[in-house]
């Protein structure tokens, strides 16, 4: 019992770790992306090449003035990036991050749990993480920011639904199971779940760009509308918790999109490789390659993330629900038949 | 620990907080706090759901309502910008009469659900049957009229919300682009 919680508080703080890590280095790497595309340098200045610009920014983020708005509410005003902050890192909970590592006889997972109902777990995060920007526009007591947290609740309720039915077909043609880990297993001994879901994977990438806010579906934030949206009245570390959460839920929506469509920790010729290196299933190498390929696999998607929100322009607001209810809808409920038709043929239904 | 295992200590306290979270969702006068206060009662009752072992329903209690209804909720009364000034105080009759007759329900509810405990369950089962897979494979056989005539009702309000809900067609043909 003991080991076990020594166990499982090894893996939460490591994750957290991660993330925060990760995060910080994302706001760099954002900027030195946006930099390249636009024929600069981008931050160059602190440390070696830039490489301590987190840090800096950071530290400036938590010297910086607060500034809590007389009118406001208070508590709720301090709840708002709190609890935006918290629904973007408990979805990493669900995640397997590399294949089960042997130590001693004894195997240990290297997700934090392995629930059966992980995938709607996933919707279930998503769908609360909403009260963060709700809460905070509302309590800012500021037409543009509850005019932001409007939009983003309008936004993030439309682009659930596709969503969701693209899950839905996603796990019909990856053998019924709502547990990632199964359905991460399920990748190595056949092919990625993206070959059969290729349409799905679409549905998902543009539903998860619009869950995390990103551009183009940034309008929540939009600038030139809305002065700074959601965060118009935060200061200080609450912004930053709010642009940092961000950044978190990138990378946890890069890595579930990674473990759902593309294999997660697995790689193509994985079994052959760890032959030819002579390495045993389930030592800690096996783990720590299959680790660096999932961590490949997010900074891939990261990249995407990033060269989409520097090269496309932002949507109109009703072009962005149109986008939704009147494309995706239709489209993810016609890959769902589709789905059902082709796993029908392939045997993997039956009735 | 006193008597009671780790699960009736959960059930006691999960049961307290709902309870105290759907009293302040009454007794706040500021309509978005009351909206959270009911948020904070679905997440309680959700994990009563998990102590009956029915996570699939859980997760789905959090997803539907306090992930998609309450955020709508929130969303119309922040659009209306309600607060509590703009909440009307009432006549003390007219609070005496309504605590009154909430009191009577209460009383009624109370009476009818005495004596509950002692009836015996038909579909008992066992502990699993409230996985994902033994849910679905009840509800797509054995229930599958209610669930089908369920949903035929969800889409008849569908259909109506949006009759109500529709405008003008011309207004409706001039925002096309």
């Amino acid at each position: 019992m003991t080991a076990f919680i020594i166990y499982k508080a090894i893996m939460c703080v490591g994750i957290f770790v991660l993330l925060l890590a990760s995060a910080a280095y994302a706001t760099l790497w954002e900027r030195k992306f946006a930099a390249f595309l636009q024929d600069r340098k981008g931050p160059s200045r602190a440390g070696w090449g830039g490489l301590l610009q987190p840090l800096a920014d950071g530290v400036k983020m938590f010297m910086k003035e607060e500034i809590i708005p007389n009118v406001s509410n208070r508590a709720l005003f301090i709840l708002g990036p709190s609890l935006f902050m918290v629904t973007a890192v408990i979805t990493s909970a669900v995640v397997p991050w590399a294949k089960p590592v042997i130590i001693g006889g004894q195997t240990y997972d290297l997700q934090i749990t392995d629930i059966n109902i992980g995938v709607i777990y996933l919707l279930g995060v998503a769908s609360i993480g909403v009260y963060g920007i709700m809460i905070g526009g509302w309590s800012s007591n500021n037409k543009f920011a509850l005019l932001g947290a409007v939009r983003a609740s309008s936004q993030m309720i439309s682009y659930e639904i596709p969503m969701g039915i693209a899950l839905i077909a996603l796990i019909i043609s990856s053998g019924g199971s709502l547990s990632l880990k199964t359905i991460v297993e399920g990748q190595d001994a056949g092919l990625a779940n993206i070959v059969w879901q290729p349409l799905g994977f679409l549905i998902f990438f543009i539903c998860a760009l619009a869950e995390t806010n990103r551009a183009p579906f940034d309008l929540p934030e939009c600038e030139t509308e809305l002065v700074g949206g959601y965060h118009t009245e935060y200061s200080s570390m609450k912004l930053g918790l709010y642009l940092f959460a961000e950044y978190i839920n990138m990378f946890i929506s890069s890595a579930v999109i990674a473990t759902l469509y593309f294999g997660g920790y697995n790689f193509p010729f994985a079994h052959e490789i760890y032959a030819k290196l002579g390495l045993a299933e389930g030592s800690a190498m096996v783990s720590l390659i299959g680790f660096g390929v999932l961590l490949a696999k997010i900074f891939g998607f990261i990249c995407l993330f990033m060269w989409i929100r520097w090269t496309l322009p932002r949507f109109r607001y009703d072009q962005l629900m149109n986008l939704g209810w009147k494309t995706l809808l239709p489209l993810s409920l016609f890959n769902l038949a589709a789905t059902v038709v082709v796993e029908y043929f392939r045997g993997n239904i039956h009735f | 620990m006193l008597g009671y295992t780790i699960t009736q200590w959960l059930f006691g306290i999960l049961s307290f907080l709902a309870i105290m979270f759907a009293l302040m969702v009454v007794f706040t006068r500021n309509p978005v706090n009351s909206v959270l206060y009911l948020v904070l009662t679905f997440f309680c009752i959700a994990g009563h759901y998990l102590l009956l072992n029915a996570q699939f329903l859980a997760v789905v209690h959090i997803v539907v309502y306090a992930g998609a209804i309450m955020v709508l909720f929130l969303f119309i009364i922040m659009l209306m910008n309600l607060n509590a000034d703009t909440e009307p105080r009432k006549h003390i009759a007219t609070r005496l009469i309504a605590g009154t007759i909430g009191g009577m329900l209460l009383f009624v509810m109370v009476g009818a659900l005495k004596g509950s405990e002692q009836l015996q369950l038909v579909h008992g089962g066992s502990s699993q049957i409230g996985l994902v897979k033994n849910l679905g494979k009840v509800l797509f056989s054995e229930f599958l009229f209610p669930f089908e005539i369920a949903s035929i009702l969800l889409l008849a309000a569908l259909v109506g919300a949006i009759m109500i809900g529709k405008r003008d067609t011309n207004i409706n043909s001039k925002e096309t682009n």
